[in-house]
């Protein structure tokens, strides 16, 4: 965005210039351009901003007018009465989430999937990235790829069908298990299991997909290096531990960070649709106690208390991360946007 | 994605054992993957007889039978769940890509007044969501609840789609925006000649994405709408996931056909459009992911 002030060099001299034929200068590359009012500046640009308009509007009405919502956090919000009408209560709706143990419950259960994920889920698709680029032949790579990329694509309410139907009690592994003597055990409504199958559920559907930053990182290694290291007599494990990992670190720190930013959220539409098969102790998250609790119970208040500290806290994480991965010398997400 | 196919004459042949690990991994990894949908599509062609008999694990159906499909398609629920996913992916689709690409290009010329700051607000959104309560405050404001806007709107640009195609209008060789305009072609003009045109594969891929989303997308039905406006995702929830009987809303005369066919059936025709675009899709979203995530 740094060109905005410098208009290419030929447009400079178009004030002492003798009047030559007239030539329609675009104008926004004159350099006069600066003396511009901003009214002017708004004239010109008129087809432009009518194209902007409908998605700025959409950014303001559903990004940016919903945080006012959150005054609910502080009412005895009534829907029939509205925001204006509604009791103001002050901290209240935050002092009874506070001492509600289903919230406490939920925040723990929350934490258990986040940290069960980074277990298991955050390097799965590194070793897999790691696969697929051993793979020589281009055309099976492909392939692989082709199939491990697809269930990105599934939404979540195909992808726990597909689970009930091989999990559940009537699906095929409780069956098989069954008929190799052993006892037929339900993933689906297992409640102590609930966090291993989200995770299950979730490897399952984006390993895949999550290998194709790693793969980048894995192609934007200098080839040269692994050949310099084979002529030193250095071996496919040395090369892989010395040259492959310390390769692809920086991304791998940067994801590591970035998921940290997001510890509080785990997949919301994954676990609405499951939370009820296996009770609200176990299958109870952040989100989804917002949701039960204020969309299908009606208490308002203090579910948008929950949501705003959520958010509050997660917005903190998310700029920490971002602010530590640029410590690591990394340009962090939203660096390159801007550019 | 390497080069060339062939081994480097530096790197050792792979190792017997090696070579029959990776083999094996990656066969198991294609099974893991592959046989979900298998099962899926042989249970809903299965008889009620060969279910039972198989205990569920049908691989091959010995005798499949389209009795499920029948029954779906028959009309009744699933029939016009089906045909109003189509309609609301096919108009969410359009008004989506009108935005991004409206925004997308704004955002792309250097000097629009406003540009930067307008740049900043899209951006700022991914950094925060607004979340469930008052995002369901603001769609009742405005008096949305249970209309099919309400199934468009609240997720009608996404910023990811919005800077992979802002990044691709800026790379296009500014000449030819300059020459545009030395001709008189307005900006307008400029965008419908010259930049749509030169998109086409970039716009295909952020329209099969939004148009993907928008099939799979049931949180928002769930939230915003009554049944006679649901999507074909909220039916599959109601009936395979919370086990709602299909015999109450698809035509009870057909009782031989096994609840658990059914249901499959309808999973299959969830998944059917999705594998259809699949392959365009897979063209070129790495090189879409990377252009989004890397370069920005």
């Amino acid at each position: 965005m740094s060109g905005t002030d410098q208009a290419p060099a030929r447009h400079r001299t178009g004030d002492d210039a003798p009047p030559g034929p007239p030539v329609v200068a675009p104008e926004r590359l004159v350099a006069r351009r600066r003396k511009l009012t901003l009214w002017q500046r708004i004239k010109r640009d008129k087809v432009m901003l009518v194209l902007m308009l409908p998605g700025l509007a959409y950014f303001v009405v559903f990004h940016y007018a919903p945080l006012f919502g959150y005054v609910v956090a502080f009412e005895d919000y009534q829907p029939y009465l509205g925001f204006a009408q509604s009791t103001w209560v002050g901290m209240e709706n935050f002092a009874a989430v506070f001492a509600d143990p289903a919230f406490w419950q939920s925040l723990v259960n929350t934490l258990e999937i986040t940290a069960l994920q980074l277990v298991l889920f955050f390097p799965a698709p590194i070793g897999l990235a790691l696969l697929l680029h051993s793979i020589m032949s281009s055309t099976v790579r492909r392939f692989v790829q082709s199939v491990v990329y697809l269930p990105h694509f599934i939404g979540w309410v195909i992808i726990v069908s597909i689970f009930q139907q091989v999990l559940g009690a009537t699906g095929a592994v409780p069956n098989l298990l069954d008929a190799v003597g052993l006892t037929r055990f339900d993933a689906m409504t297992t409640p102590w299991f609930f966090p291993f199958l989200v995770t299950i559920q979730s490897i399952w559907k984006d390993c895949g997909w999550g290998t194709i930053i790693f793969l980048a990182a894995l192609l934007n290694i200098d080839q040269e290096l692994y050949e310099a290291a084979a002529v030193d007599g250095a071996g496919r494990w040395q090369r892989l531990w010395r040259i492959t990992l310390p390769g692809i670190m920086p991304v791998v720190i940067l994801l590591l960070i970035l998921n940290l930013g997001s510890i509080l959220s785990v997949g919301f539409e994954q676990i609405v649709l499951q939370r009820n098969a296996v009770g609200p102790e176990h299958g109870e998250v952040l989100d989804t106690y917002v949701y039960f609790h204020g969309i299908v119970d009606g208490q308002w208040g203090p579910s948008a208390a929950v949501g705003l500290v959520k958010g509050v806290v997660g917005m903190a994480l998310v700029l920490g991360a971002n602010r530590l991965a640029h410590l690591f010398g990394q340009e962090g997400v939203y660096a390159g946007a801007r550019r | 994605m390497r080069a060339a196919d062939v081994r480097p004459k530096w790197m050792e042949p792979p190792t017997r054992i090696g070579l029959a690990a990776k083999v094996l991994a990656l066969a198991a990894i294609a099974v893991l993957v592959l046989y979900p949908f298998v099962a899926v599509l042989s249970t809903s062609l299965s008889s009620e007889a060969e279910i039972s008999r198989h205990g569920g694990l049908v691989l091959f159906p010995t005798s499949p039978t389209l009795d499920a499909y029948r029954v779906i398609f028959a009309g009744g629920v699933v029939t016009s769940a089906l045909v109003r996913s189509i309609l609301i992916t096919a108009v969410g689709t359009a008004c989506s890509l009108a935005a991004t690409v409206g925004m997308a290009y704004g955002l792309s010329r250097r000097g629009v007044v406003g540009g930067r700051f307008f740049l900043l607000v899209a951006l700022f959104t991914m950094l925060f969501s607004p979340g469930v309560i008052p995002n369901f405050l603001v769609v009742k404001q405005l008096g949305l609840l249970d209309t099919y806007a309400a199934l468009v709107l609240p997720t009608l640009i996404s910023a990811f789609n919005l800077v992979v195609l802002r990044s691709f209008f800026m790379n296009l060789p500014t000449e030819l925006y300059e020459a545009a305009r030395i001709d008189g072609a307005g900006d307008f003009r400029v965008l419908l000649r010259i930049v749509l045109p030169l998109s086409k594969s970039v716009l295909a891929v952020v329209a099969l994405f939004y148009a993907v989303g928008y099939w799979n997308a049931f949180f928002n039905a769930m939230l915003y709408v009554n049944d006679d406006k649901w999507p074909l995702a909220m039916v599959l929830r109601q009936f395979v996931l919370q086990g709602q009987s299909l015999n109450d809303t698809v035509s009870s005369s057909e009782t031989s056909v096994p609840a658990q066919a059914i249901q499959m059936a309808v999973v299959v025709v969830s998944l059917v459009p999705i594998l259809v675009v699949y392959p365009f899709l897979q063209r070129y979203f790495t090189k879409g992911v990377l252009t989004g995530a890397v370069k920005g």
